[in-house]
C-alpha cells in the first residue's frame, strides 16, 4: 500500500505521524518512507543515518550560439517566459523554465539541445533494520519542488509498503505526492485553522480520488467541530493524540513517541490497518 | 512604503497569529496580504468585510477535442508531465498534471489540442479593522500558487500603495510561493519554534532569504516548551548576526483567541500578548532602520 500523510495546515504533525507509523511497521515488516516535503524535509532528523546522495536534475535548454539565427521562435513559444531573444544573443532564465522541451522542438535550426541542471538531491539511507528512508531535498532558492518529489517517489517504486510524508498546503507539491497513492491520512489539530485547512485537504484528496482518514493531533478535547465535520463527510477518525507536554518534548528533540513510549505502537499499527480497510482501498 | 513579510520555513509555528497581532499593534496605516494562498487563514482572525472578488486565471490548460482527434498519440509521447491520459478509447488531458507548456498543441498533426484559460482561484479584497486585506483562494489541487501570490501582492500595491506598511502573512516552505512572497520585501520575520524541525527549517529558509535582499529577523514562538532548543536558536542567531526580536511563551490564550476569531492581543493581557507587544516594539525599531537605509 502507498499511504500518504497530508494536511492543509502546516505544523499539525504530519512528520510525527509518518515517522511513528514507519517506525512501528518496520518492527515487523519492510517499510519505505519517502519525505516528499522537499522544501523543508524533516524525517531525516528522526532517523539519523549515513545516506548516499543522488542528484535530481531537470533538462534545461542550452543554445548552440553559432547555429542560432536569433529568429525568436523559442521565446515566442515558451509559455513561461524563460527565453528572451536579443539581436545578438539569447537570455535564459532557468528558474522560470518548466523543462517541457518545447524550445528544442520549435527551433528551426536545431540550435537548442538540453543539458541536465541540478534542482535538488535524494538521500537514501537505511536507518533501522527493515526501514528504508528516501529523503528529497530541494536546493535552496530553487522553485521546482515537483521534479524532486517525482524522483523521490520513483525511487520507492515496487516497494511493498510505502509511507509518503507530504508538504503542507493544497497545490502542486501535494498533488504530486498524493497522485497514485492508495490512501491518505489527513492530520489536523482542534483549532479553527486546523479545521479550515482540513476541509481543503479533504477536497484535494477527493478530487484526486484518494480515500482519506483523519488523525487529530494535539487535541485539547475541544474537537466537536472537527468530529462533526468528519461525520458529515464520512471520514474515519483513525486516531486522536492528546496535547501533552511530554509528547511535545519527545517530538521537539527529534525522538519518536513509539520508541520512547512503546505503548503507543498498537495505536499506530491500528491506523495502518484502518487505512487498509478504508472504503475504496484495494 | 515598507514591505514586510512574516514567514517560517516550517508550517504551524504561528505566522498567522503573529501577523494578526502585529497588524493591531504596529503604528501607521497598513495594508495586509495573506500570501499563504494554499491555506489562507488570516481572514479567520479579522471577520473581514468583503469589498470585491476578482477571478484568478493561472497558466492555460490544454484541451483535446475528442470529436476530431486522430488518436495518433503524439501528444502523449511528447508530454513530459504525464498529463495526457488514455481512457475509454480516447485521449484527454488531466488538468491537475498539465503545466500549460503547449507542447501538445505543437506536435499534434491534426490541430485538435488547444490551450484554454482556466480559473484556478480568486482574489478577495476586504476591509478589516486594521486596514485593507488582500487574500486569495486557490482551488484545491490547482497549480500556480507562486503566480497567485504575485497577483495578490500586485493588487495590494496598486490599491493601497500609499500605506506606510505592507504586512504580509507568508506561506511555509522554501519553494515557489515563498520565493514569490519575499521577492521585493524590505524585511522578513521568521517565526520559528524550539524543535529540531523548527531549527532545521529556520536555517534553510534563511539560506533562501539571503539570495534576496530583505533584512532578516527572527522570533521564537512557544520558546518555553524546550528551553534547550530555544537556547540553540539564540546562539545560532547571534553567530549569524540575525536579530532575535521576540520570544513568545506557550499560552492557551493563543488557541482561545483563534477559537474566538480575534488576534490574541485583543483578547486581554495574556503572557503571549505581552510578549508580542515587546516583539512589536522591537520590530518598529528594526523597520525604522530599514526605512532610513532606503
Amino acid at each position: 500500500m502507498k499511504l500518504a500523510i497530508a494536511s492543509g495546515k502546516g505544523g499539525t504533525g504530519k512528520s510525527m505521524v509518518a515517522a511513528n507509523l514507519a517506525y512501528t511497521l518496520a518492527l515487523t515488516e519492510p517499510v519505505t518512507i519517502v519525505d516528499c516535503d522537499v522544501e523543508e524535509p524533516n524525517l531525516h532528523l528522526f532517523f539519523p543515518a549515513t545516506a548516499t546522495g543522488k542528484d535530481v536534475t531537470v533538462p534545461v535548454p542550452a543554445i548552440v550560439e553559432f547555429a542560432c539565427k536569433h529568429c525568436g521562435k523559442c521565446s515566442e513559444f515558451c509559455q513561461f517566459g524563460a527565453l528572451t531573444v536579443l539581436p545578438d544573443r539569447v537570455l535564459f532564465f532557468s528558474e522560470l523554465c518548466h523543462s517541457c522541451g518545447g524550445c528544442t522542438l520549435v527551433c528551426p535550426k536545431g540550435a537548442i539541445h538540453e543539458e541536465p541542471k541540478r534542482v535538488g538531491v535524494l538521500e537514501l539511507s537505511a536507518p533501522l533494520p527493515g526501514l528504508k528512508l528516501i529523503s528529497g531535498t530541494l536546493d535552496a532558492g530553487s522553485p521546482h519542488a515537483v521534479p524532486v518529489i517525482r524522483d523521490a517517489k520513483k525511487q520507492a517504486a515496487g516497494d511493498p509498503e510505502v509511507i509518503l510524508d507530504t508538504a503542507p498546503g493544497t497545490s502542486c507539491p501535494v498533488v504530486e505526492a498524493l497522485d497514485g497513492c492508495d490512501a491518505c491520512i489527513l492530520v489536523t489539530e482542534s483549532t479553527p485553522f486546523g479545521l479550515h485547512d482540513l476541509q481543503l485537504a479533504v477536497d484535494v484528496a477527493a478530487r484526486l480520488g484518494v480515500p482519506a482518514g483523519v488523525v487529530i493531533n494535539r487535541s485539547d478535547g475541544k474537537d466537536k467541530a472537527t468530529l462533526q465535520f468528519c461525520i458529515d463527510h464520512d471520514l474515519d477518525i483513525l486516531l486522536t493524540i492528546p496535547f501533552d507536554r511530554e509528547i511535545a518534548a519527545i517530538q521537539s528533540r527529534g525522538d519518536l513517541l513509539c520508541r520512547v513510549r512503546p505503548e503507543w505502537q498498537k495505536d499506530f499499527l491500528a491506523i495502518f490497518l484502518k487505512c487498509r480497510a478504508l472504503p475504496g482501498v484495494e | 512604503m515598507i514591505r514586510f513579510a512574516v514567514i517560517s520555513g516550517k508550517g504551524g509555528t504561528g505566522k498567522t497569529m503573529v501577523t494578526a497581532a502585529l497588524a493591531c499593534l504596529l503604528k501607521g496605516n497598513l495594508v495586509l496580504a495573506d500570501c499563504d494562498v494554499d491555506a489562507a487563514n488570516l481572514e479567520l482572525l479579522f471577520s473581514p468585510e468583503l469589498i470585491r472578488t476578482d477571478p484568478f486565471t493561472g497558466m492555460k490548460c490544454a484541451v483535446i477535442d475528442p470529436s476530431i482527434c486522430v488518436l495518433c498519440g503524439e501528444c502523449e509521447a511528447y508530454c513530459r508531465f504525464d498529463a495526457v491520459e488514455w481512457k475509454d478509447g480516447m485521449y484527454s488531458i488531466n488538468p491537475y498534471r498539465c503545466e500549460g507548456c503547449a507542447v501538445c498543441t505543437y506536435v499534434c498533426p491534426a490541430s485538435v489540442v488547444s490551450m484554454q484559460p482556466r480559473q484556478t482561484g480568486e482574489i478577495k479584497y476586504s476591509k478589516t479593522s486594521c486596514g485593507h486585506l488582500v487574500h486569495a483562494r486557490l482551488l484545491p489541487g490547482a497549480g500556480n500558487s507562486g503566480l497567485l501570490v504575485h497577483a495578490v501582492k500586485k493588487i495590494a500595491m496598486e490599491r493601497d500603495g500609499t500605506c506606510d506598511l505592507f504586512l504580509i502573512d507568508g506561506p511555509p516552505g522554501t519553494g515557489c510561493p515563498l520565493i514569490s512572497t519575499i521577492s521585493g520585501t524590505d524585511a522578513v520575520l521568521v517565526v520559528t519554534e524550539p524543535s529540531v524541525s523548527g531549527i532545521h527549517d529556520l536555517k534553510r529558509v534563511v539560506t533562501v532569504c539571503r539570495q534576496f535582499r530583505p533584512r532578516i529577523l527572527v522570533a521564537i514562538n512557544r520558546f518555553d516548551l524546550d528551553a534547550f532548543q530555544a537556547g540553540e536558536i539564540e546562539v545560532w542567531c547571534r553567530t549569524e548576526k540575525i536579530p532575535l526580536i521576540g520570544k513568545i511563551p506557550f499560552d492557551p490564550a493563543v488557541i482561545q483567541a483563534v477559537r474566538e476569531g480575534i488576534p490574541v492581543t485583543r483578547a486581554g493581557t495574556s503572557p503571549a500578548a505581552q510578549a508580542i507587544q515587546i516583539l512589536a516594539a522591537n520590530l518598529e525599531q528594526e523597520l525604522k532602520h530599514v526605512g532610513n537605509s532606503r
